[in-house]
């Protein structure tokens, strides 16, 4: 039976589970005796310990979504909010702990980074255990590194910065995240500093029952241009994981930042992720997205056009399978004039996966001569898999250019014939198809993480025909 | 050397009777035009050779080079040397023509094709065949115009090299010009070691190739098999003399 054989599949190297070892897990629960703990764990200056208390408060007082998945197994007396990995804050390999470092060699993080990135940053469970950048980049003035090292080494930048772009009464898990955010990245790029070469965090969550929430900062400054690339994965646990975490990205005026993500939790996570960009003078934001873990996803990346001229493409693909609701999207805010947005999502789902795109477009009464234009296309591989388009189009000025297609398929027979009578078999056929339906997006993404979501899609598919 | 044998094939869609017991036997460097009005089951020939699951085989036997391939599937048939030109081919958007065309190579060979004989070898056909170098980095048949599309089917069929190649409707809306490049690829293909099956319903692809059977398809029989002479006769007085029957 194909289908029990999908929950059996071997997700191979994301599953490999070490032991829950640890140097400090914090109790299960939320409250503001917990917080404090974990800002004393963390050695947070009092104003981040302020900062947590008062996130906390925001968070008892907001409700969870009224709209969208249900949420009601996430019961956060469950869930331990912080868990510190036996080792410290590594800048090479050799150091960081043997069971680890096994884990982020077979995810081919090392080798990646031997071969084509700038630089790296490893997080595991609540810590990061490892970040590294090339020499010549330090000596431009970039800064890449943990957040916990930044909120000491440059204050005045994380307190003009942190959590601005996302405010912590944006909703329930931002409230959250601000009050037991742990790891993450922060990076400067200086002005005019071209980083060719991408830059990627990995985070992986091996602790059963816990939660990670890292928060990543990115200040790309005037006509500075950066490529960031965000992984993350966890091996599957008979109980919820959460992960509540957020992304917040300055690109400065005439700045360029392409943001990737390849997410392959596992799939008793429910991610409740947030991402933001704000967009200066003629700057761009360009998203890629690969989704593919999760239980529930609730993730919106949302570019803010405040800048004349500011663009932002998105680029994504969800792919659901048993058990799964993706429930993904994109935002968009044009609040400039000449700004412009272009949209191209994509969803599959399988063996009564749910996928659906949720998005909003708003273009103020001030973004005059602005573009944007929406593509979405689902394709469900079987009749007991769901998907949805939940648009929302809030056009407030009449000089636009607008568009929004909408396109939900499914796999002919006569194509997966046609593909047959050139020798190959249902398997190859629908894998074929679909992954040149996701093509749009595979093609964005460097090369290694191309091959990495053709793995992904091919590992999914295994087992699902028969 | 016999190559394909059909044996009193009958075969219906879920919602008619459509081949009542067809008999065919194609050697080795022979070509054979089927002929017919539409609807009586030219297409549903080809389909059933491949064993294409939407035509249900009720009775009779398809024997290809010595093995009992009836109810393979429709890859392993592939595989053992049998291609199909379609009528309407399909689109198959984000593969590019070269990557599809050796995936399936592979698939067809069960060998790894090595790269750059497979390009040198893919521009040598193109060029033949008149077509745009810069299509084979385009997506399968996305955007591509008729004649297009048949030219790549042929293009496909020079690549994959089976031994018994169904060409469906293949010079159906093609102009003088793309009939012409056509024939001259399926020249190309010809050898004494395989074989042709061409499904027409008109004879104007057949003047450029030497054709050593002609058979007419009515009402799902092969109603009288012929050389080329008969498709003249076809082309002059229609089918009318052969519905009687």
């Amino acid at each position: 039976m194909a289908k029990t054989i999908i929950e059996e599949i071997n997700r191979n190297i994301y599953d490999i589970k070490n032991k829950d070892e640890y140097d400090f897990k914090i109790q299960k629960g939320l409250t503001p005796e917990i917080i404090n703990e974990i800002s004393k764990q963390k050695n947070d200056p009092e104003w981040m310990r302020e900062f947590r208390l008062k996130a906390l408060e925001v968070y008892n007082k907001l409700e969870l979504p009224t709209w969208g998945p249900e949420l009601s197994e996430l019961n956060m007396n469950e869930i331990a909010t912080y868990v510190r990995p036996k080792t410290k804050l590594n800048n090479s390999w050799e150091d960081v702990p043997e069971d680890i470092k096994n884990t982020f060699d077979k995810l081919g993080i090392p080798e990646a980074e031997k071969k084509s990135l700038a630089g790296v940053g490893a997080q595991y469970d609540s810590e990061v255990v490892y970040h590294s950048m090339k020499e010549d980049l330090i000596k431009q003035g970039v800064i890449y590194t943990d957040m916990e090292t930044a909120v000491i080494e440059y204050p005045d930048l994380v307190k003009t910065h942190f959590m601005k772009c996302v405010p912590v009464h944006d909703h329930k898990f931002v409230a959250l995240h601000g009050a037991v955010w742990s790891g993450g990245s922060f990076v400067y790029v200086p002005k005019g500093v071209k980083v060719d070469i991408p830059l990627q965090s990995y985070f992986r969550l091996n602790s059963p029952e816990s939660g990670q929430f890292e928060h990543t900062l990115i200040i790309v400054d005037e006509g500075a241009s950066l490529h960031f690339i965000e992984g993350c994965s966890a091996p599957k646990y008979n109980k919820i994981n959460l992960h509540a975490g957020c992304v917040e990205l300055y690109v400065k005026d005439n700045a360029y930042l392409r943001y990737s993500t390849i997410e392959n939790w596992s799939k008793n996570m429910l991610n409740l992720n947030t991402k933001k960009a704000i967009v200066g003078e003629n700057a761009q934001i360009d998203w890629v997205t690969g989704s593919f873990g999760s239980k529930i996803s609730m993730l919106y990346p949302m570019s803010v056009l405040n800048g004349k001229g500011a663009k932002t493409e998105f680029t994504g693909i969800s792919f659901a399978g048993k058990g799964q609701n993706l429930d993904n999207g994109f935002k968009v805010i044009h609040n400039a004039p000449n700004t412009s947005s272009v949209v191209n999502a994509k969803s599959i789902s399988k063996n009564g996966g749910k996928c659906t795109y949720r998005s909003l477009v708003r273009i103020n009464e001030n973004a005059k001569n602005s573009k944007s234009s929406v593509s979405c296309e689902s394709l469900m591989l079987d009749d007991i898999s769901i998907s949805d388009t939940i648009p929302v189009n809030d056009i407030r000025t009449d000089d636009v250019e607008f568009s929004h297609e909408a396109k939900i398929g499914k796999i002919s027979d006569k194509t997966i014939f046609y593909l047959m009578s050139r020798g190959l078999s249902e398997e190859d056929a629908k894998a074929m198809i679909v992954r040149g339906f996701a093509y749009p997006t595979s093609k964005e993404l460097p090369v290694e993480y191309a091959v990495e979501m053709n793995n992904l899609i091919d590992l999914e598919l295994e087992g699902a025909i028969g | 050397m016999k190559l394909l044998e059909i044996k009193d094939l009958y075969v219906k869609t879920p919602d008619k009777e459509i081949l009542k017991g067809i008999n065919l036997n194609i050697n080795k460097g022979e070509i054979h035009v089927i002929m017919g009005p539409n609807g009586s089951g030219k297409t549903t020939t080809a389909n059933a050779i491949l064993n294409n699951p939407a035509y249900v085989k009720e009775k009779g036997k398809i024997i290809f080079d010595g093995q009992d391939i009836t109810n393979l599937k429709t890859d392993e048939i592939a595989r053992k040397g049998i291609f199909m030109s379609f009528q309407l081919p399909e689109e198959i958007p984000g593969i590019t023509v070269s990557n599809f065309l050796r995936y399936a190579k592979n698939k067809v060979t069960g060998k790894p094709v090595k790269i750059f004989e497979f390009k040198d070898e893919l521009k040598k056909y193109m060029e033949e065949l008149n077509m745009n170098s810069k299509n084979v980095e385009r997506s399968l048949n996305v955007g591509f115009s008729g004649g297009e599309k048949k030219k790549n089917e042929i293009l496909q069929l020079l690549v994959l090299k089976p031994k018994l190649a169904i060409l469906d409707e293949t010079d159906s809306g093609l102009d003088v010009d793309a009939i012409r490049t056509v024939s001259k690829g399926i020249e190309m293909f010809k050898n004494n070691d395989n074989a042709i099956l061409i499904i027409t319903h008109n004879t104007k692809i057949l003047s450029s190739l030497k054709v050593d059977y002609v058979h007419i398809l009515i009402d799902g029989k092969i109603v009288k098999t012929g050389t080329q002479e008969l498709a003249k006769e076809i082309e002059e007085n229609g089918y009318e003399k052969y519905k009687i029957m």
